[in-house]
């Protein structure tokens, strides 16, 4: 019975390894094609695109009533000792330095961190990545190079705007519907919020920007099975990448603050 | 000097790959000769799609070598490989068109990564190219857009667009009626004269086999069994290569 135990587990960190090892060398291996002519900007732009922009909406919807119900619940606690003008430094300290990256990336792996591994799946079934090795270009520097690139570059620039419309949101919660005084409302986050914890935010989230769409890339680029693998590949790429999102998010704070 | 020995541009020695403790290629010895159309025929399922990807590089063996212009190329690093695979065209089994791309980028997409040209160079190839697996008007439109025997040939067109030395087809006419196959089959012979390249055809249609054919080699439990003129393999005695082109049910190739 302990021996099954011992072995169940020791299987499983086996497993763990390898698959981790064979993320690595994605990576590494990404590193030294991303260095290598041409650049690819047009599939650069257009991942961009899909990663950033497309990404907008949800986004916005996702910080503004975060900062709103932060906001709301906030104001709940702080008028037990009549602290209410410290909402809004709150708010903007959650918003800066944990919400926004991680909520945003969040809601990135689940539209595009998906999306790479469903893309790059169907390419791998219906041979369209051995294709590209036949016609000697390589698909790590066709497909997962952009999507990389993307995913480190826009999550910050996400993540700026989470910032920003997490804070309008406390905002109006606070002083539209709960009556604090705006000047002290935004004197004290001025005050308490530094430029040390936007910067921190921003890096966490290019962090995990690269962690969402190496794992996408990866889960895509080694599917195996029909359409099935693929099925298989985009969910199991969507709950790799959001716990790692949120282990790594961890380690990330405790290193910067 | 080797008169009797004609030059192989392509060469199996003892291939042996399994998948998952599957048998697949069992000891394969096959030399492609160059400037040569060579047609694989073989039972469904057999290791012909296998085999064609072993000549590229796209599988390993297990063991054995793939000699290409006589280097072995399972054991060249990913930019000796893309050096040789410069020389090939490969068109899929299924296509394996690029589905984000339009037709006309699909075909022009060897060009744009090889080749200087310009845009409208690249246009006007793509055009012929097209035109020559008898597709016109389809440039604009995305592979999902497409029947099977549509698809087929685009990816005929891409795996030509660049003029290649060595040409594999995996099944070029599969899926197509009987007037396309007979078209394609003809610009596979028009091809390989006009640019004196080697062509493996893999095909289970032995009418045409016989037409295009110059070697035929037949793969039967993981070996070439036999390999020889067209005429000397219609002649051939082997049991199992008369059953297979006879298309017969009854004989020692089960259909289990
Ligand atoms: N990537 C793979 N993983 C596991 N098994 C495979 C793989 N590729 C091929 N096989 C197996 O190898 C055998 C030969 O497959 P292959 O595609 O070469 O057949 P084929 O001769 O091309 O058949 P067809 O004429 O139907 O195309 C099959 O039994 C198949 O299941
Ligand atoms: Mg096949």
């Amino acid at each position: 019975m302990i021996i099954k135990t011992i072995e169940i587990i020791g299987l499983a960190l086996i497993r763990f390894i390898e698959e981790f090892g064979r993320v690595m060398f994605l990576f590494l291996a990404t590193i030294v094609w991303m260095f290598r002519l041409p650049f690819r900007l047009h599939a650069i732009f257009k991942q961009m695109e899909f990663v950033g922009v497309n990404s907008l909406l949800v986004v916005i919807l996702t910080g503004t009533f975060t900062g709103a119900v932060l906001a709301l619940q906030a104001y709940h606690g702080f008028r037990l000792f009549s602290a209410e003008s410290l909402v809004g430094s709150t708010v903007a300290l959650a918003m800066t330095r944990e919400l926004g990256p991680v909520l945003t990336s969040l809601m990135v792996t689940g539209r595009a961190g998906s999306a790479m591994a469903a893309e790059l799946g169907t390419m791998r079934v219906t041979e369209q990545i051995d294709a590209l090795y036949t016609m000697a270009a390589n698909p790590i520097k066709y497909l997962v190079v952009p999507r990389v690139i993307a995913g480190v570059l826009m999550l910050p620039v996400l993540t700026i705007i989470a910032d920003f419309v997490g804070i309008i949101g406390g905002y109006i919660v606070g002083v539209g519907l709960l009556n604090i005084n705006s000047g002290i409302y935004i004197d004290k986050m001025i005050e308490i919020v530094e430029l040390d914890d936007i910067f921190n935010g921003l890096v966490k989230a290019a962090c995990f920007g690269l962690i969402l769409s190496l794992v996408g890339c990866y889960k895509g680029f080694y599917t195996t099975g029909g359409a099935q693998g693929v099925g298989r590949a985009t969910t199991q790429a969507v709950v790799i990448a959001s716990v790692s999102i949120l282990i790594s998010d961890y380690f990330l704070t405790a290193a910067m603050f | 000097m080797a008169k009797e020995e004609p030059l192989s541009i392509i060469e199996l020695i003892d291939v042996h790959k399994s998948f998952k403790g599957q048998k697949v290629l069992d000891g394969l010895n096959l030399r492609i000769e160059t400037g040569k159309i060579t047609v694989i025929i073989g039972q469904s399922g057999g290791g012909k799609s296998v085999f064609l990807k072993h000549t590229i590089g796209l599988l390993k063996p297990d063991q054995g070598e793939v000699l290409v212009e006589g280097v072995d190329i399972s054991r060249l690093n990913d930019r000796q490989l893309n050096d040789v695979r410069k020389n090939f065209g490969m068109l899929f089994q299924g296509a394996a068109l690029f589905d984000s791309m339009t037709v006309g980028e699909n075909v022009a997409f060897p060009l744009r990564e090889h080749t200087r040209l310009k845009q409208h160079d690249i246009q006007e190839i793509v055009e012929r190219k097209l035109r020559q697996v008898g597709l016109k008007g389809v440039a604009h439109k995305m592979p999902s857009e497409l029947s099977g025997g549509m698809k087929k040939r685009v990816g005929l067109a891409r795996a030509l667009a660049l003029d290649p030395k060595i040409i594999l087809f995996d099944e070029p006419t599969t899926g197509l009626d009987p007037i396309t196959a007979d078209a394609i089959d003809r610009l596979i012979v028009d091809t390989q004269e006009h640019t004196n390249a080697t062509c493996v055809v893999i095909s289970h249609d032995i009418e045409s086999t016989f037409k295009i054919a110059h070697t035929v080699a037949m793969l039967y439990h993981g070996k070439i069994i036999e390999v020889g003129k067209p005429e000397d393999i219609r002649s051939s005695e082997d049991m199992a290569l008369q059953q297979f082109i006879r298309g017969k049910a009854e004989g020692p190739i089960q259909i289990v």
